[in-house]
């Protein structure tokens, strides 16, 4: 270990400021790092430039459907997740039955959402320690996703397509071969990524036993998600609380093993974001089966929304964990208070945790694989 | 053949000067514009491919206008002599360099018995100058990235030069130009070149040693870490702007060529043509020569649009525990098998 | 020693199988467009720049309700009886002057909510989406299809209206606080009648024309 050491034999460690205008912080985060030669003894994240008060804001709309497109812009790289997130916990409030059709177009749109934004999170991690071109590949991957969601939605990042009780507009005729399409092109993808990427010996090499994130420990934190999984404990929304009709899916959660080093490291995160772009692939493939063809996209309910009087919280599986939201109803038809539990938030507190006595370049690693996204980090 | 300079003209010495240098400026707009291609067609991409016409072939020239205009800033608090001269530095280290490199069968710059030792010894002050920019910029990234490059260099020219000498252990001259000539000929099982590579198995591995340690000299992917972007935002280079980034650029390529060439010269029979008698003279050995360089870096930006990096830790263990033993070990074996065959 | 060499034959391995891939695709075809000059087809609805057809609007200000960023601003004239502004092409009457009916697409967030509310559907996504402006006031686009002369004059001939239908209204509040005074009264007298009718009927009968 590198010391450096004064005249009068103290430690002279350095302070360092990454971000919020490093590469690879992940948009515009500020680690204050405490640094003894290249290893850290210190981290601090600190947190809010992306701040767009979007709870206030929520609260400040007269009707709770004005809110949807504020929650595609908190985690921008799987808007439909939480989109999906919200209707259910309105929905949920309201008591209310939604088209089988409109259930199943959900799902599949949430699952390809998945695939979208894990894409999105390995590429970068990848990117992060110095592998530029899988993220690339990768990314036509993504934009498939995001050409079929154009055609649906007419956005490709910010769709505001879910709305309470349905969906904003039918998807096109070709929606289902197009996606049967997808999934036929992506699974030779992931083996790709396998040899390009996954099993690349100096890839594990700097992300075995990097940040290793103990179950105990992470549990302890709220973590969840892939975050959770990859420290080997099986908790999945879609299956331990089901939402939707992920009920109706076979499918299984992967789960790190510590294959290449230690139980809950960097590479197990990742290969467990890897594991579950196939698992999501299968949901797709269900859900691509059991959609029926006609059908109203839309439940008849009353212009303007009023839930009941009372609170509830709703929790959905995000691609980055637990997404929940807490939403008070004074039986008005603008919400008195919706609360988002954003995972990414939970995760980024847990940095100090995993991260001291690492390398910087090991930072750099830790923050890619715990997958942030800081408009949902400060919301 | 020997020249002393004090011998030669004033107008010899310019023209002998100028030659490497138009090599150097004319391969490194070529280079970074094929790096930026050859990154672009491995990502299913293109590149640049709008200035100039056919595939943006004039891209690195508006680059280089471009920087040309940009504003010279020097970090206020930045040793502001230290800071404007290690870029010219690093590149007269890697441009001296050059003197000893036999382009052709007829020309060389300078051609002195100890040409392998000369070119080492000034490549060696590319380290110098990474860490006077990263200690001059004031800036605790460059800083980081000037100690992480001081520490890679110094480390891995142990290996570099323990391979070279298994060359040398071979040929027993330190004459870069002998070395060529004595790989003329087309005689190993009838038709393979005289190449040193296909000479001796053990000089295979002493020729993947060499090229592992030259990607870390040069700074290459999976060993760039003095500058690694996504770790410490540009490395040594972080405060530089404008033309005296562009030094550091050009040296950069120079420096890549230069070890390209070098190992051309040692293990791929230099300037000679692989066809014996076929194709060779003053051109064609340049032509080859040049080929045999570039096809090195070639595999040099194919190795970086593929791998990621190594950690600072990593690089140095790849080093000390494992190049440098097997080198020497190698470098034993060569000298055995040499005694015996 | 062994498990070194068995280490430094996996890396190896990887190292070209990754290589392998990449000079895959390096000789495979690029996936980009080269955007100026090519341009990629968009479906017909996405959502890149809001569009009115004026002529279809009833001015109904429902687009501008739902809009959570209000970026959307009508000003709507009540036409006079004189004119008639016709019918939208989905047989809505139009009762309105769009004074103003600007959208400043700067701060629009392309959400779509606008679109859905619209009964005669005239206000619309349409899929164009190169319109960089320098100057951001530039991006606030004016839908409204009226001169300022014009503008002017309707609001001139409205308010005249209005202040006419205030006055008649005022006539007519009038008028029915008379009536309803007046009926009062007839009705007091009659109860006064009725009372003093039993006394004295004929006493209460020169009053009846008094003013
Ligand atoms: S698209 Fe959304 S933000 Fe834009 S004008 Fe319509 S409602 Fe407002
Ligand atoms: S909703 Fe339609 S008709 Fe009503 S004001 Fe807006 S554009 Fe006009």
């Amino acid at each position: 270990m590198i010391e450096a050491i004064t005249e009068n034999g103290e430690r002279r460690e350095m302070t360092i400021n990454m971000g919020p205008q490093h590469p690879s912080t992940h948009g515009v985060l500020r680690l204050e790092l405490v640094l003894d030669g290249e290893v850290i003894t210190r981290v601090k994240p600190h947190i809010g430039y992306l701040h767009r008060c979007f709870e206030k804001y929520a609260e400040k709309m007269d009707d709770y459907a004005k809110v949807i497109p504020y929650t595609d812009r908190m985690d921008y790289v799987s808007a439909m997740n939480q989109e999906h997130g919200y209707v259910v916990a309105i929905e949920r409030m309201l008591e209310l039955e939604v088209p089988e059709r409109v259930e199943y177009i959900r799902v599949i749109m949430a699952e390809l959402q998945r695939i979208a934004s894990h894409l999105l999170g390995i590429g970068a991690f990848g990117l992060d320690l110095g592998a530029f071109t899988p993220f690339l590949y990768l990314f036509t991957e993504r934009e498939k996703i995001l050409d079929i969601f154009e055609k649906a939605s007419g956005a490709r990042l910010l769709y505001n397509y879910m709305a309470v009780a349905g969906l904003m507009r039918d998807v096109h005729p070709e929606f289902k071969e197009e996606v049967s399409d997808f999934v036929k092109t992506f699974r030779p993808k992931i083996k790709e990524l396998d040899d390009l990427l996954s099993y690349n010996q100096i890839f594990i090499k700097r992300t075995a036993n990097i940040g290793v994130l103990p179950d105990k420990v992470a549990l302890n934190y709220a973590a969840s998600g892939p975050v959770l999984r990859g420290s080997g404990v099986k908790w999945d929304l879609r299956k331990n609380d089901p939402y939707s009709i992920y009920d109706r899916f076979e499918f299984e959660i992967p789960v790190g093993s510590g294959e290449m080093g230690t139980l809950g490291d960097c590479w197990d995160r990742y290969i467990v974001r890897v594991r579950e772009m196939e698992q999501s692939l299968r949901i797709i493939e269900q859900a691509v089966d059991g959609m029926p063809d006609e059908g109203d996209v839309m439940a008849a309910i009353p212009k303007r929304i009023r839930p009941k009087e009372g609170e509830l919280y709703a929790r959905t599986e995000s691609p980055r964990g637990e997404l929940g939201y807490y939403i008070v109803s004074d039986k008005s038809a603008s919400p008195f208070r919706v609360k988002a539990r954003a995972p990414s938030f939970v995760h980024l507190s847990m940095l100090p945790a995993i991260s001291s006595g690492a390398l910087i370049a090991d930072m750099v690693a830790i923050v890619g694989s715990i997958d942030i996204v800081l408009g949902e980090v400060d919301r | 053949m020997t020249h002393y300079i004090l011998n030669i003209s004033p107008v010899a010495i310019l023209v002998h000067a100028a030659i490497p240098l138009t090599i150097i400026l004319v391969y490194a707009l070529v280079a970074i514009w094929a790096e930026r291609k050859v990154a672009g067609f491995i990502q299913d991409r293109l590149g640049p491919m709008r200035v100039g016409g056919w595939h943006g072939w004039a891209q690195s020239i508006a680059d280089l206008l471009k920087l040309i205009q940009k504003e010279d800033i020097i970090p206020t608090d930045a040793s502001r002599f230290l800071f404007k001269f290690a870029p010219f530095m690093m590149f007269a280290a890697s441009y001296a360099a050059f003197a000893v490199i036999p382009f052709s069968s007829s020309y060389i710059g300078s051609n002195i018995n100890i040409g392998v030792f000369y070119l080492l010894a000034v490549t060696s002050v590319l380290t110098l100058s990474i860490i006077m920019a990263g200690w001059a910029s004031n800036n605790k990234w460059s800083l980081l990235g000037g100690m992480r490059s001081a520490a890679q260099m110094v480390s891995y020219e142990i290996p570099t030069i323990a391979t070279v000498l298994t060359v040398i252990v071979v040929t027993g001259s330190l004459n870069l130009m002998t070395i060529t000539e004595m790989q003329s000929g087309n005689d190993i099982l009838g038709f393979l070149p005289n190449w040193f590579i296909f000479q001796n198995p053990f000089l295979i591995v002493a020729f993947v040693i060499f090229f592992i340690s030259i990607l870390a000299e040069s700074h290459r992917v999976p060993f760039d870490l003095p500058e690694s972007e996504s770790e410490l935002v540009a490395g040594y280079q972080t405060e530089y702007s404008g033309m005296r980034w562009a030094m550091f650029m050009l040296a950069e390529y120079a420096d890549m060529l230069l070890l390209s060439l070098l190992g051309a010269t040692l293990f791929f029979g230099g300037w000679n043509s692989p066809f014996g008698d076929f194709m060779s003279g003053p051109f064609w050995s340049f032509f080859w020569f040049m080929l045999k360089g570039l096809l090195l870096v070639f595999v040099m930006m194919w190795i970086r649009w593929t791998l990621p990096r190594y950690r600072v830790d990593q690089l140095m263990h790849i080093c000390w525990s494992i190049l440098i033993p097997l080198s020497f070990i190698n470098l034993v074996l060569v000298a055995l098998w040499e005694v015996i065959f | 020693m062994v498990s070194a060499f068995k280490n430094s034959w996996i890396t190896f391995k990887s190292i070209f199988t990754g290589m392998g891939v990449t000079i895959r695709h390096f000789f495979g075809p690029s996936v980009t467009l080269q955007y100026p000059d090519e341009r990629a087809v968009l479906p017909k609805d996405t959502r890149a720049k809001l569009y009115v057809n004026i002529d279809d609007c009833i001015g109904c200000n429902l687009c501008a309700r739902a809009c959570p960023v209000n970026c959307i601003d009508i000003e709507t004239v009540v036409a006079t009886s004189d004119v008639d502004l016709g019918k939208t092409s989905t047989g809505n009457p139009k009762r309105f002057w769009l004074t103003r009916f600007d959208i400043d697409m700067a701060k629009c967030m392309y959400c779509d909510l606008c679109v859905h509310p619209c009964p005669t559907f005239c206000i619309y996504m349409v899929p164009e989406y190169e319109y960089s402006e320098y100057d951001r006031t530039n991006l606030i686009y004016h839908f409204s299809n009226l001169e300022p002369a014009m503008v002017a004059e309707v609001k001139e001939k409205a308010e005249k209206e209005a202040a006419e239908k205030q006055r008649q209204r005022e006539e007519m509040m009038r008028k029915k606080a008379e009536e309803a005074k007046i009926k009062q009264m007839e009705a007091k007298k009659k109860a006064e009648e009725n009372n003093s009718g039993e006394n004295d009927a004929q006493s209460s009968k020169p009053e009846n024309g008094d003013p």
